[in-house]
C-alpha cells in the first residue's frame, strides 16, 4: 500500500492537490475569516474564467501545440459579450461562434502547413486585440442579465465558484480522460504517427481540439464578464501565461499528451489563490507577478525532484 | 489449393534518385507464414508499409483475396481486410493505458465500459500469446518496459473485433523480447498459421526465420530474388541468397596493404560489450574503417561514443540524416562549411569573412559543389550536394579523424564516386575514417571492417579478407550462435 502511495505516478498526480492544500492552509492560518462561505466565495470567484481558459489552453497543449491567443481571444470574447450580446443577442451570438470557428480553422491551417502553433497564436492574438478594440474602444457595457444571475448564484452551503470549478473538472474528464474518442484525441499528443497508422484522421483530431479550446476560451471571457459587469479589450492579457502555468502547475506536459483535466482546474485555483495569499501577506502588487512566478518554480522543481526519483528506479 | 491472401504485383516505389522498390510481385497464401529475409536497403521494410498501407507505390497492383483494391488502397482499405502490420518501431501511445491502445486499432469498441472490453480483448490474446505475462490492461503503456511494450503491440495486431484478421506482419517482433517470450510468439504464429491465418515474418535471426516459416522470400536491391519453400533453404544457401555471390573478390585485395602498423588512432568498444569480450574497434592513422550489419545494431551509438570521446577538435562528424542533424537550413552553403572550422578563422570576437570565403572556395573546387555562388542558402542545392557541404565541413575542419554516419543515404551515384575519391585521398594524406554504411559496395572502400549484431561486434574482416557472405554471416545470427 505504502509502496503504491509512494510511487512516483502517484506523487506526481497528488502534487497539485497537496500545493493547493497548503497554500489554502496558509492563507486561513494568515486570515482566518476566509475560512466561511463568503470568504471563500470571494478568494475563488475569480478562479472559474481562469480554470476555463486553462482548460482551453490544456486541449492545446495535449496535441503538442501551444496557445499564445487566449488571453487576446477571452478579451474580445468578453467584449462580445459586454455589448452585442446585450443589444444585438443574434449577431452576439454569431460572433462567438466564429470566435469558435476560426479556433477550428487554425487547428486545421497549422496541421495542413505544418506551422508553428506558437507563431500562429502569436499573430491572432494581435488579430483578436485588434477585434476587441474595434468593438469596444474603451472599458465599458454591461453583463448580460443571466450570466451575472448565474455568476453570483448563492448555493446552500458550498460557495458557487466551488461547484462551478469541480462540475467542470467532471465534465471534461470524463469527456476526454474517460469517452472511447478522448482516447484517440489524447493518443495523437502521444505518437501521432501510431494514430494516423490505425486509420484515424489527425487533421480532423487538431480540428476538434482547437475548437474546444475555441468553446472553453468563450466560456471563459462570458464567465469573466458575468463576474466583473463590464468589458475591456485588455481585460484578459494576463490570461495567456496564466493558462500555461495552471495548466503546466496541474501535471500537463508541453509534448507527449500527458494532460489532467482535474489537474488544471486546482492549477488554476492554485494560482488565483497565490494571489490572494500574497495579498495576505502584505506584498506590494507590484511584487506578486514575481512571487507568484516563485511559486510555480517551487512546484515544477518538486516535479522535478519526484521525475528523477522515477528515473532511479 | 487456395487463392492468394495477398498478391502484389509489380510493385515499384522511389524515393527520389532512390529506388527502393523496383517493382516486386509477391503472393501470400492462406495458411502459411512467409519469412522475408534481405539486407538492408533491400526493401523489405518498405514494401511492407506499402502492404500496409501507409506507403502508397509509384506503381503496380494490389490484390487482397482475389479483389483488386490498388485505387485508393490505405491504412482503413487495409485493415477492413484484415491486414494488420507490427512496425519496428514501435506504434504504441505512451501516454495511453493498454486497453485505450486497443481501442485505437478497434474502432467498433465504443459505449458503455469500453474500457473493460478492450482490456479483455487484448488481455485475452496476451494471455494467449505470452502465458503468465503480468501485464494489466489499465498499466499505461510508457510505464512499461520495451520488452513489454512489444508484447502489447503484437497482442494488438492479433486482437479481433468486426473483422477478422487474415494477415499479419511481423517486423523484427523479437528484437526486444527475450528468448523464451520470443520462443512462445513464434510457437503462436504456427498455431495461427494452422488455423488459416497468414503471417509476414521478417527478422535477422535466420534460425527464427528457417524454423517458423513455411515460404522464404529473399529480396535485394528492391526485387525478389528468390521465394522458395523454408526446407529448401540452409543458412548458407539463404545468406548466399542475399548476397551478389559472383562479385565476391573485390579489386582492392589484390594490392591491399595493411596499415595496423604503429599506435592506432582512436580505439573503443561498443557499449553493450563488456572489456576483454569479442573484439575492440581500433582504427589507425590512414585508415578507412568500416562498421557493418543491419541497420540499428549498435553502429550509431558507437559512432557518438568515439565523438564524445574524442571531442570535437580531435574528431569530426559527417551526420547521416542531412535534415534533422546535419545542415543549417537558413544559412549559407559557405556557413554552412565554415562552421566545423571557426576556432581557426576568429581574429579577436569576429569571424575573419575572407579565410570564410576562402575555404568555402577551396572546398566548392576540392569537392565539387555546384552552385553559382557559395552565398547562397544551402538548401538551394541538392541533396546530394548538401551532403557534399557536410562532408567539406568535417573534411575542412583540422580533425585527423572523420566519423561517418552512414552519410550517403539518398545520394545520387555519381556524387558517390567523388565523395569515395576524396575519402581516399584524404586517407593517403593520414586522416582516419570511421565510417558506417548500410551499403555493402561501400565496405570495399574501407581498409577494415567491423560488423555490429545487437550491439556487439561480431567479426573483423580486413579488406584482403572481405567478402559479402562473410559480412552478411556475421550480421545475421542464427540462436546457436
Amino acid at each position: 500500500m505504502t509502496r503504491v502511495l509512494l510511487a512516483p505516478r502517484t506523487l506526481r498526480a497528488i502534487l497539485p492537490a497537496v500545493s493547493l492544500a497548503l497554500l489554502l492552509a496558509a492563507i486561513f492560518w494568515l486570515q482566518p475569516r476566509t475560512m466561511s462561505y463568503t470568504g471563500l466565495n470571494l478568494m475563488l470567484n475569480l478562479a472559474i474564467p481562469i480554470a476555463l481558459a486553462t482548460i482551453a489552453q490544456m486541449f492545446v497543449l495535449c496535441v503538442n501545440e501551444l496557445d499564445l491567443s487566449i488571453g487576446a481571444y477571452v478579451g474580445y470574447v468578453a467584449c462580445v459579450t459586454a455589448t452585442w450580446l446585450v443589444d444585438n443577442p443574434p449577431l452576439g451570438i454569431a460572433a462567438l461562434l466564429a470566435g469558435i470557428l476560426v479556433y477550428a480553422g487554425l487547428g486545421a491551417l497549422i496541421h495542413l502547413r505544418n506551422l508553428p502553433s506558437i507563431v500562429v497564436t502569436l499573430g491572432m492574438s494581435f488579430v483578436w486585440l485588434g477585434v476587441a478594440v474595434l468593438i469596444l474602444p474603451r472599458p465599458g457595457g454591461t453583463s448580460p442579465e443571466w450570466i451575472r444571475w448565474l455568476m453570483k448564484l448563492h448555493t446552500p452551503v458550498v460557495p458557487f465558484p466551488i461547484i462551478a470549478a469541480t462540475v467542470i473538472a467532471v465534465v471534461v474528464h470524463v469527456a476526454l480522460m474517460r469517452t472511447a474518442y478522448g482516447s484517440i484525441l489524447r493518443g495523437a499528443g502521444g505518437n501521432p504517427r501510431a494514430i494516423d497508422r490505425a486509420g484515424w484522421s489527425l487533421l480532423k483530431i487538431k480540428v476538434v481540439m482547437f475548437a474546444l479550446a475555441g468553446l472553453f476560451g468563450m466560456l471563459a471571457g462570458m464567465a469573466l464578464i458575468g463576474l466583473t459587469t463590464s468589458g475591456d479589450a485588455n481585460i484578459a492579457a494576463r490570461y495567456t501565461l496564466l493558462s500555461i502555468a495552471g495548466a503546466i502547475l496541474g501535471g500537463c506536459e508541453f509534448v507527449g499528451g500527458r494532460v489532467s483535466p482535474a489537474g488544471a482546474v486546482i492549477g488554476a485555483i492554485t494560482l488565483t489563490l497565490a494571489g490572494s495569499f500574497l495579498s495576505f501577506l502584505r506584498i506590494s502588487p507590484d511584487w506578486q507577478i514575481g512571487a507568484t512566478g516563485a511559486i510555480l518554480i517551487l512546484v515544477l522543481a518538486l516535479r522535478a525532484l519526484i521525475n528523477r526519483a522515477e528515473e532511479r528506479r | 489449393m487456395t487463392s492468394p491472401i495477398v498478391e502484389l504485383d509489380g510493385v515499384a516505389r522511389s524515393f527520389g534518385a532512390v529506388q527502393a522498390l523496383a517493382g516486386v510481385d509477391l503472393a501470400v497464401d492462406a495458411g502459411t507464414c512467409l519469412g522475408l529475409v534481405g539486407h538492408n536497403g533491400a526493401g523489405k521494410s518498405t514494401l511492407m508499409q506499402v502492404l500496409a498501407g501507409t506507403l502508397a507505390p509509384d506503381r503496380g497492383r494490389i490484390g487482397v483475396a482475389g479483389e483488386d483494391l490498388t485505387r485508393g488502397y490505405d491504412v482503413v482499405t487495409a485493415q477492413r481486410h484484415g491486414i494488420r502490420c507490427v512496425f519496428q518501431e514501435l506504434s504504441l501511445c505512451p501516454n495511453l493505458t493498454v486497453a485505450e491502445n486497443a481501442r485505437v486499432l478497434h474502432p467498433s469498441i465504443r459505449g458503455r465500459a469500453w474500457r473493460r472490453r478492450a482490456g479483455e480483448l487484448v488481455g485475452a490474446v496476451l494471455d494467449q500469446i505470452f502465458p503468465r505475462h503480468g501485464i494489466a490492461a489499465d498499466a499505461v503503456v510508457g510505464d512499461l518496459s520495451i520488452a513489454r511494450r512489444q508484447m502489447v503491440e503484437i497482442a494488438r495486431a492479433f486482437s479481433v473485433t468486426d473483422v477478422p484478421v487474415r494477415l499479419v506482419i511481423l517486423d523484427e517482433p523479437t528484437s526486444s523480447l527475450d528468448a523464451l517470450v520470443a520462443e512462445q510468439l513464434l510457437a503462436f504464429v504456427r498455431r495461427f498459421v494452422a488455423e488459416g491465418g497468414s503471417t509476414i515474418l521478417i527478422s535477422h535471426l535466420l534460425g527464427e526465420i528457417l524454423e517458423t516459416a513455411d515460404r522464404v522470400v529473399v529480396m535485394r536491391d528492391g526485387l525478389v530474388v528468390e521465394s522458395r519453400p523454408a526446407g529448401d533453404f540452409s543458412r548458407e544457401s539463404l545468406v548466399a541468397a542475399m548476397g551478389s555471390v559472383a562479385e565476391a573478390a573485390s579489386d582492392r585485395a589484390a594490392g591491399f596493404v595493411s596499415r595496423r602498423q604503429g599506435e592506432p588512432a582512436c580505439r573503443a568498444r561498443p557499449v553493450g560489450q563488456g572489456a576483454g569480450e569479442g573484439p575492440e574497434l581500433l582504427a589507425h592513422p590512414g585508415e578507412v574503417v568500416g562498421l557493418a550489419g543491419l541497420a540499428g545494431h549498435g553502429q550509431t551509438d558507437m559512432l557518438v561514443a568515439l565523438f564524445e570521446e574524442l571531442g570535437p577538435r580531435r574528431s569530426a562528424l559527417v551526420a547521416g540524416d542531412r535534415q534533422t542533424d546535419g545542415i543549417f537550413p537558413l544559412w549559407s552553403i559557405a556557413a554552412n562549411i565554415s562552421v566545423g572550422s571557426l576556432r581557426d578563422m576568429v581574429r579577436g570576437l569576429l569571424i575573419e569573412r575572407g579565410a570564410e570565403t576562402e575555404l568555402a572556395d577551396e572546398w566548392r573546387r576540392r569537392i565539387g559543389i555546384r552552385t553559382p555562388d557559395m552565398k547562397d542558402n544551402i538548401l538551394s542545392l541538392s541533396g546530394g550536394n548538401q551532403q557534399k557541404a557536410l562532408f567539406a565541413r568535417a573534411l575542412g575542419s583540422t580533425a585527423r579523424i572523420v566519423l561517418m554516419d552512414d552519410p550517403m543515404r539518398g545520394v545520387d551515384v555519381g556524387t558517390k564516386q567523388e565523395v569515395y575519391a576524396i575519402i581516399r585521398a584524404e586517407a593517403a594524406k593520414g586522416r582516419t575514417f570511421v565510417w558506417y554504411t548500410t551499403e555493402m559496395d561501400e565496405l570495399a572502400h574501407c581498409d577494415h571492417v567491423y560488423v555490429f549484431r545487437d550491439g556487439r561486434i561480431t567479426a573483423e574482416l580486413a579488406a584482403d579478407a572481405l567478402t559479402e557472405e562473410k559480412v552478411l554471416h556475421a550480421s545475421f545470427a542464427d540462436e546457436a550462435a
